[in-house]
């Protein structure tokens, strides 16, 4: 099982943890603002995450910590 | 201790070292050259660091570099190089690091002489880089004096972390004079009297992390350093004013000059004196902080007419002397630039001709 | 559960001011990860440029110093010439090290100063609004080069790579990006690489990054990593230009 944390307050919503994630299982979450105002990243089905870290090495703000059984 | 003859500028670079400073970056530039070019052969001696940088902006940024992790540091330069430091000096002052500057002045502006002068003197009283900062600078008159003034130097540097300056002319830096040295002093960084130091730091220090840094983004964080500064100066100006007096004794009028030129004067006020002419002296030693009350309480002694300020220059500390006496003497200037050299003589006339008016 | 990828205590908890999707961020982390995993934070002095990454002495958990516009080579002398124990880093962008600080960059590399600096090459810059650098494309438009960059105006840009290789001073130089996974660990690699051949006394070492600045190029941060892919990395080769670490081991 994986647990991948994202600082959702912290996200600039970018994307590039979207883009980099070979799984597709990352996106922008259209319906939720930060004090930011940005859109933050979510991830829709950590099911089949395969804890590679792609999102979090791409991911410039360094707001996404990954866990593992 | 026995005296020896040395030239002023490498009597520069050896004060220095006996005052601990093992670190130097700096550039050729004539009248000073001797400074580097000692410091090259004496450095690897003791162990300590001479390096010739590819300019004087690296040159004094190497400097800001070692003096921000601690060490007694040095940069020399003459006025075209000194320009060029300016940026840097802006940035040590304002990042509230000590370390000495050189300056060896010749004539300009421009690319000048490589004759003596002192043209740089609002360069180095005013500031001279961007913003409200002020060094401590102090004006040797002799060889001796620019040796005594090295370890002076280096003390209120790191007293005030304030970078300071030794603003001499080329005739100081060319001329050899016997002198005594002063004994040879280590410097070891201690992180205790320099918390500000970047000397290492790992989680869980006592001291926090060094950042060296001139940057307060915020208006209220530059107004605190600003404030923090201008206390600071503040305090300098209470304490470290020096000055010499010659011949003050029923003196009718007070020459205020300083360098080399003042040896000139004192000349002058000697053979006034034969001529039965009593002419005093005032001489500042600390440029900045300017000593206002000594020049003040001189000229305004009872039975001084005016003030003869005299220079090597188109007229800049007289600026200083008439704020000093604030309109109620006389403050008349005397000086060439373009490095010709005021003689006794030429003096000698002013006062005559003062007398006379 | 055990942890698979966690922020590197060689960052502070200060949050990162760089627009989204700035790459200033990863390469921050990427440092940070090769000074902590190097066990050297202890030894650590930064020096901070100006330009977007003007503030890195408040990210970097370590000694850190600030530097005039391009200086920082030269601070990062005085600092190493006066603690020559320490790990001295310069992190700088193309203005910084490729335009008012040429001098600095090239006479460290020239000296051999055992110092390691991370060049952030995005072909602007960044921090005064979206200049034209040093490094910007032929035709790149930028707010002075509104017409697109002109080369018989302006020149072509400067490969600093290139260039540094050939000083004999310079111990090792690789250019990296960040546009892929397999990218950013190979750049971690190049930059432990610039950190081992500064503490082994190699000589100079340098890791440029090619990096993306979305709000200056006007473009989504995904789509200026497809611009850095089509143009930036065709002009700027990506690879290891000197290498010197293996002589003499």
């Amino acid at each position: 099982m994986v647990k991948i944390t994202i600082n959702e307050e912290l996200c600039k919503g970018c994307g590039l943890c979207a883009r980099a994630c070979p799984k597709d299982l990352i996106e922008l979450c259209k319906t939720k603002l930060n004090a930011k105002g940005y859109h933050p990243a979510v991830v829709t089905d950590v099911e089949k995450c395969i804890a590679c870290a792609s999102c979090a090495r791409t991911c410039p703000d360094v707001v996404i910590h990954i866990e593992k059984d | 201790m026995a005296q020896i003859l040395m030239k002023g500028n490498e009597a520069i670079a050896e004060a220095a070292i006996r005052a601990g400073c093992r670190f130097f970056f700096g550039y050729p530039i004539t009248p000073q050259t001797e400074v580097p070019e000692y410091m090259s052969a004496r450095m690897p001696e003791i162990g300590g660091c001479y390096l010739q940088a590819e300019s004087e902006v690296a040159a004094i940024n190497m400097v800001y570099g070692a003096a921000g992790s601690g060490v007694r540091v040095m940069t020399s330069s003459s006025s075209p190089g000194v320009s060029l430091k300016q940026e840097g000096i802006s940035y040590i002052a304002a990042s509230e690091l000590p370390c000495v500057v050189i300056n060896v002045m010749r004539g300009g502006p421009g690319l000048g002489s490589i004759q003596a002068s002192q043209g740089d003197y609002f360069q180095a009283t005013k500031g001279g880089g961007h913003g409200d900062y002020h060094l401590i600078v102090l004006a040797p008159s002799s060889v001796q004096e620019a040796i005594d003034l090295m370890g002076t130097a280096f003390d209120l540097a790191d007293k005030y972390r304030n970078p300071a300056m030794i603003l001499a002319d080329g005739i100081i830096g060319q001329m050899m004079e016997p002198v005594e040295l002063p004994e040879m002093k280590e410097y070891k960084v201690d992180p205790e009297k320099k918390p500000w130091a970047a000397t290492g730091w790992k989680p869980g220090d006592k001291k926090q992390r060094a950042v060296i840094n001139s940057l307060y983004i915020t208006t209220e964080e530059l107004t605190e350093l600003n404030e923090r500064l201008q206390a600071r100066y503040a305090e300098i100006e209470k304490n470290e004013a020096r000055w010499e007096t010659y011949n003050m004794d029923g003196a009718e009028f007070v020459i205020a000059a300083y360098g080399t030129v003042s040896r000139i004067c004192k000349a002058a006020i000697d053979e006034l004196k034969q001529e039965g002419i009593n002419v005093g002296l005032v001489r500042p030693i600390t440029l900045w902080p300017f000593p206002k009350q000594a020049v003040r309480d001189a000229v305004m002694a009872d039975g001084v007419k005016a003030c003869l300020t005299v220079e090597l220059n188109a007229g800049q500390m007289v600026e200083d002397v008439r704020l000093a006496v604030n309109g109620a003497k006389p403050v008349e200037f005397f000086g060439h630039a373009g490095s010709l050299m005021p003689t006794a003589e030429e003096v000698k006339e002013q006062i005559k001709r003062m007398r006379e008016e | 559960m055990a942890v698979v990828f966690e922020k590197t205590k060689m960052l502070t908890d200060a949050v990162f001011h760089y627009c989204p999707g700035c790459t200033h961020g990863v390469i921050h982390r990427l440092v940070a990860e090769v000074i902590e995993e190097m066990g050297l934070q202890e030894k650590a002095v930064g020096v901070a440029p100006v330009g977007c990454a003007v503030f890195a002495y408040n990210y970097f958990n370590c000694d850190m110093f600030e530097a005039a516009h391009g200086r920082a080579p030269a601070v990062a002398t005085g600092i190493k010439r006066s603690r020559p124990d320490a790990c001295v880093f310069t992190y700088q962008g193309d203005g910084d090290l490729a335009s008012i600080g040429a001098a600095e960059i090239v006479h460290a590399a020239h000296r051999g100063e055992k110092i390691t600096t991370i060049f952030v090459n995005n072909a602007i810059y960044g921090m005064t609004g979206g200049q034209m650098a040093p490094t910007t494309l032929v035709g790149q438009k930028t707010t002075t080069s509104p017409y697109g960059r002109d080369e018989a105006w302006c020149g072509k840009p400067i490969r600093v790579s290139e260039m540094l290789a050939t000083i004999e001073g310079a111990a090792y130089i690789e250019r990296v990006a960040l546009n892929t996974n397999a990218n950013i660990i190979k750049a971690k690699k190049a930059i432990r690489k610039a950190f081992e051949c500064q503490m082994s006394g190699k000589g100079f070492a340098m890791v440029e990054v090619l990096s993306t600045c979305p709000t200056n190029w006007g473009l989504s941060p995904v789509e200026a990593m497809k611009w850095l892919e089509e143009n930036m990395i065709p002009y700027y080769p990506l690879g290891v230009f000197k290498d010197k670490t293996k002589e003499g081991e």
